[in-house]
């Protein structure tokens, strides 16, 4: 009997241990970051830095707007194209499709998510950029390589389909059959009734689901970086290039480490996304489980 | 009202566009699949899957990108295990010790829904700081240890989902006979085992396609990794460097090394598949 109740003591002991360590791990990264970028911090005013649109680290200059704006380029581009089509299929399969369409179409929207990034790069230089030269961009009589903040968002949007897809499906998964009886009733077609009722209820869910598709989008790293062209100048149409923040990051990050501040730099963009990404993460969370609460 | 007919056919457009978008969705997978499929498969030979880079590999001669496979693989495999163990006893710590709803429990599982988010290139970025201040170069360790913290939340947060599904009576009879809790967890382990697999899988399956988290900390290599302080191909890196070069033929390799990993992922999500839904039956 001692050594059972030892047993449980033990394992809850150290499984705690692991807990707080993960915590501390976290708290550690995030204190880790804010030292790393101090010195650009000290020397740069933070509203010089997120406002000024020069980036030549050798003259020490370290304008953030640049890559800010090609974030916001690309995560806007994204969601115009993603968000409406998610929320149509959404509505579809919970409200119109037989339950084997919807079997069928869920788990390859999952597969999606399964496939990583470099892939979403590849597809992304082998088919958007090329459909982008050679198709759109004639459309508006213009002549460019392909590589653009168009691409990017492209290629985002896709990935960010399935988070979307499934966060959206089961929100409307719950709202109740009686509200949908009653607006029926009253005699409104079914497709006034997802515009009236079904897409009402469902706004806060929806919302959550966009945050997170936002915050995963900002922190996609390596298939934006592929498509994007990378040129440090802010964008100023849909088929200029752009330089996102986790691709400066994933480019220079390890070289060029001897000219000063620029490690700094670097760290503070990794401390952006960090922030960024954190807030929103949480921010859509709270709105989620608030959602399943009363379940 | 009286234009009813005008209502309806609103409908009519609205559904389409419906079936559009859920089409266009989908299809966006067999365009992705189909487009690396159609690029790599005429460059794919065996040589690709047998043999480590040669001489000359970079600039078209002969060579595999073997090391790349047995290095992502050797990558994978170790940072799952790591955060297995390092995963389950937190997931289990959250369920079966702190009692549910409580600051701790809700605050460990909003912390981890939130870490879960947090992009591979920030954990890159740090680990590859600490690396330099304590002076470790680029290695298969660094690898490890960067992609076991980006995988850690997966495996807490899909093994929180299966144990919420745990009927409260499965806790309640163990305990009453009498279980520690400790006992009546390892019952539970038994209970979910099926979406225990699946847990580890998701892992592996993002452990092996990350880029951004080991391209600071793995460094690259020609040989396959003997010790973990050398520096380790991965296959998404290989693709990456590949598909820069400007010559056709290294190009040509970085589409077969992309079939290569599709090939690798589309094998753990057919065994996902084939886990979950063995667990729903292993539930009723």
């Amino acid at each position: 009997m001692d050594r059972r109740i030892v047993k449980d003591k033990l394992v809850k002991n150290s499984s705690a241990l692991l807990l707080g360590f993960m915590l501390l791990v976290v708290l550690l990264i995030f204190i880790g970051l804010i030292l790393k970028s101090q010195p650009l911090l000290e020397s740069h005013p933070l509203g010089d830095i997120l406002s000024k649109s020069v980036w030549a680290p050798m003259k020490g200059e370290f304008g953030f707007l640049p890559f800010i704006l090609g974030t916001v380029w690309v995560t806007l581009i994204a969601l115009l194209i993603a968000v409406p089509l998610c929320i149509l299929a959404a509505v579809y399969l919970v409200e119109y499709a037989e339950d084997r369409l919807r079997n069928m179409v869920l788990p390859l929207v999952n597969v999606l998510a399964a496939i990583p990034p470099v892939l979403y790069g590849v597809w992304g230089v082998l088919f958007v950029v090329p459909v982008i030269r050679d198709v759109i961009a004639p459309l508006f009589g213009l002549q460019i390589s392909g590589y653009s903040v168009f691409a990017g968002g492209m290629v985002l949007a896709v990935m960010i389909f399935p988070i979307m897809m499934s966060i959206m499906v089961e929100v409307i998964q719950t709202i109740p059959q009686e509200l949908k009886a009653v607006s029926l009733s009253l005699g409104a077609t079914k497709w006034e009734t997802i515009q009236h009722v079904i897409l009402k209820k469902a706004r806060p869910g929806i919302i959550a689901a966009v945050v997170l598709a936002i915050s995963r989008a900002f922190g996609e790293t390596i298939a934006v970086l592929m498509v994007c062209g990378n040129i440090p100048k802010v964008p100023n149409s849909l088929f200029d290039a752009g330089y996102p923040i986790p691709a400066l990051i994933a480019n220079n990050f390890g070289e060029m480490m001897s000219i000063p501040l620029y490690d700094a730099a670097l760290m503070f963009a990794a401390l952006l996304l960090f922030i960024i990404i954190f807030g929103f993460n949480l921010l859509s969370r709270l709105i989620l489980n608030k959602l399943e609460a009363p379940h | 009202m009286a234009n009813i007919s005008k209502r309806l056919q609103k409908e009519k457009i609205a559904k389409l566009l419906m079936q559009l978008s859920g089409i266009l969705i989908t299809g966006s997978l067999f365009l992705i699949l189909g487009t690396i499929l159609y690029k790599g498969l005429p460059h794919m030979t065996w040589e690709m899957i047998s043999q480590t880079p040669k001489g000359g590999f970079y600039l078209g001669k002969s060579g595999g990108v073997l090391n790349a496979i047995i290095g992502s693989l050797y990558l994978a495999g170790l940072s799952t295990i790591l955060a297995t163990l390092i995963g389950i006893p937190i997931a289990i710590y959250l369920h079966v010790y702190v009692r549910q709803g409580t600051a701790i429990s809700r605050f460990s599982k909003l912390l981890f829904d939130v870490l879960f988010g947090i992009p591979s290139i920030v954990y890159g970025a740090i680990a590859f700081s600490i690396m330099v201040f304590f002076g470790i170069r680029a290695s298969l360790l660094g690898g490890v240890i960067t992609i076991t913290l980006l995988t850690i939340p997966i495996v807490v947060r899909t093994l929180d989902e299966l144990l919420r599904t745990i009927p409260q009576d499965l806790k309640h009879v163990t305990a009453s006979l009498g279980a520690t809790r400790w006992e009546s967890a390892k019952v539970m382990l038994k209970y979910i085992r099926p979406g225990l697999f699946t847990a580890l899988l998701l892992a592996f399956g993002r452990a092996i396609g990350d880029v951004a988290g080991v391209m600071l900390t793995t460094g690259y290599s020609d040989n396959i990794p003997k010790y973990l302080d050398e520096p380790t191909a991965t296959l998404p890196l290989a693709i990456f460097f590949q598909l820069s070069s400007p010559i056709p033929e290294v190009q040509g390799r970085a589409y077969a090394s992309a079939l290569i990993l599709t090939f690798l992922i589309l094998i753990i999500v057919l065994c996902t598949h084939f886990l979950s839904s063995k667990q729903k039956k292993h539930q009723t």
